[in-house]
């Protein structure tokens, strides 16, 4: 097994991952637990039936902060096309930073703190933080600042009973009473945390942003509760993938707008009139006469997965796109991918092929997700 | 007595008589995780010894088999399409992937020993 050349940044659960055995693997320039001794399909299932602990602390944490709220708003909406300025306080909003030619540089969550007039707190994919931060930090107005909260862990605890785990750690009704992407800040086990109701497994569940420094001891607590066990990035893989999730990279890059990948839903209504965002001459156009070609799922006959890379053929043979991401869905008990196909193969119950060594994979296009979303939206 | 001979590549072969039985290794099911899929080859098939032969999905990523013996296919383990999870649980025995006729039984006896592999995989790591 070669060992990269340049040395491997670590999170703040590093050594308890370590410690429980995890088989680890670089992600993101990180150390990651890829799996722990459970294995893969076990803590799949975990996640789905109980409580899944992930550490997320390689993604990116910042603050926007400026003198009030809609200068801090239009700041951020200056990069993408999101409502921002229309963000309650303690809610929270998928959008994407975008580039001139209206392909997605990243995908994040902005949320509004309460209580903080002119505070914006956003999460970013660890791959990509810096090229993210750098752009943030230069596109703002003298007014508005950008602080990178390096000092922050970052912990998901998903699935249906997270809620139960983490309610006998909050205030009385606290954890109760939030509905999916709506955020506040709670002492959890007694540590000050900033937390979210969101995720990225279909499950219900929570995003806690922790000073680092406390981020073992708060982990090893919620590892003790019975219904907890710590999930590694293989799982989180396919749990995604069921859920119908794009991961930056795969489903998005510097040459895919959000329209084409499925995510017009995060563009705001004023938005698509007022404009603003970069790339708007692209992503008007897809809105208004559909974009040329589409993510979709695709579920295959058998169990044998196709992966990323893979061509898509219609039904005569022909090739008419590429697989992004590819597995085995556990929960669903079947080979599921998803990739770009033109507009007009995308209508789920469409027959396709992926290639696989050669052969020809029967499938259909799938409407997404794979398996439903469990978010607690009433 | 059943001779077991392992290869470099952490497949396995136990031959009683004339026939082969195949898989691969406890360290490559441990490396491997979650087995989903088997691709295995027709009965029939000529073997080639180091040649890939069947292919084994994991959760993650797929890993090409090779064979560790020349010879024939006979037999493929059916078990492994309905419970592809038999290769985790028990690798040497009910996770067997396919049997062969011997061809080569010189090239064959020349390939580690258990004593020989578990030292082999002493100086993995």
């Amino acid at each position: 097994m070669n060992q990269d050349a340049v040395e491997l940044r670590r999170t703040p659960l590093h050594a308890l991952h370590v410690e429980l055995g995890a088989r680890m693997g670089p992600f993101a320039g990180y150390d990651m637990p890829i799996q722990y001794p459970t294995g893969i399909l076990a803590e799949h299932a975990q996640t789905r039936t109980r409580a899944g602990l992930f550490d997320v602390s390689h993604m990116g944490q910042a603050l926007l902060d400026g003198p009030d709220h809609e200068t801090t708003a239009r700041a951020l909406e200056t990069l993408c096309a999101a409502d921002v300025v229309g963000l309650s306080p303690g809610r929270q909003r998928y959008t994407q930073l975008l580039n001139a030619e209206g392909g997605i540089v990243d995908d994040l969550m902005a949320t509004r703190p309460e209580g903080h007039d002119g505070r914006l707190f956003l999460v970013v994919n660890a791959a990509r933080k810096e090229v993210d931060f750098e752009r943030i930090g230069a596109a703002l107005p003298q007014n508005v600042r950008l602080a990178v909260l390096s000092d922050r862990a970052l912990i998901a605890l998903q699935g249906p009973m997270a809620e139960r785990v983490l309610i006998p750690r909050a205030p009385r009704g606290a954890i109760e009473q939030m509905k999916f992407m709506t955020a506040r800040a709670l002492p959890l086990g007694g540590v000050e945390c900033h937390v979210s109701r969101s995720g990225y497994t279909g499950e219900d569940g929570f995003e806690i942003s922790l000073p680092a420094d406390r981020a073992d001891a708060f982990a090893r607590a919620l590892i003790a509760d019975s219904h907890v066990a710590p999930i590694g990035l293989g799982a989180r893989d396919s749990l995604r993938l069921e859920a119908g999730l794009c991961l930056y990279g795969h489903e998005l890059d510097e040459t895919i707008d959000p329209v084409e990948a499925g995510l017009s839903w995060s563009i705001g209504k004023r938005r698509r009139i007022e404009g603003g965002f970069p790339g708007f001459q692209r992503i008007s156009a897809a809105l208004t006469k559909r974009p040329q070609r589409y993510r979709v799922g695709v579920k295959l006959e058998g169990r044998a997965p196709a992966r990323e890379g893979a061509d898509i053929v219609d039904a005569a043979g022909q090739k008419i796109g590429v697989v992004t991401s590819g597995g085995f869905g556990p929960s669903v008990g079947a080979a599921i991918a998803m990739g770009y196909v033109p507009r007009q193969a995308a209508t789920p119950g469409t027959l396709l092929g992926l290639v696989v060594r050669g052969r020809i994979l029967p499938g259909r296009v799938s409407a997404l997700p794979f398996h439903p979303h469990a978010y607690k939206r009433d | 007595m059943p001779e077991l001979r392992y290869t470099k590549d952490h497949e396995f072969a136990r031959v009683d008589g004339d026939v082969a039985t195949v898989g691969i290794s406890d360290y490559a099911q441990r490396q491997l995780g979650d087995v989903v899929f088997v691709e295995l080859p027709k009965v029939g098939a000529a073997l080639q010894a180091g040649q890939s032969v069947a292919v084994v999905e994991s959760v993650k990523a797929a890993s090409d088999v090779f064979s560790p013996i020349s010879g024939k296919v006979v037999e493929v383990n059916s078990a492994l399409e309905g419970e592809p999870a038999l290769i985790n649980e028990d690798p040497l025995g009910r996770g067997w992937l396919f049997k062969a006729s011997l061809d080569d039984r010189p090239a064959f006896a020349e390939l580690m020993d258990e004593a020989a592999y578990d030292a082999f995989l002493k100086t993995l790591g």
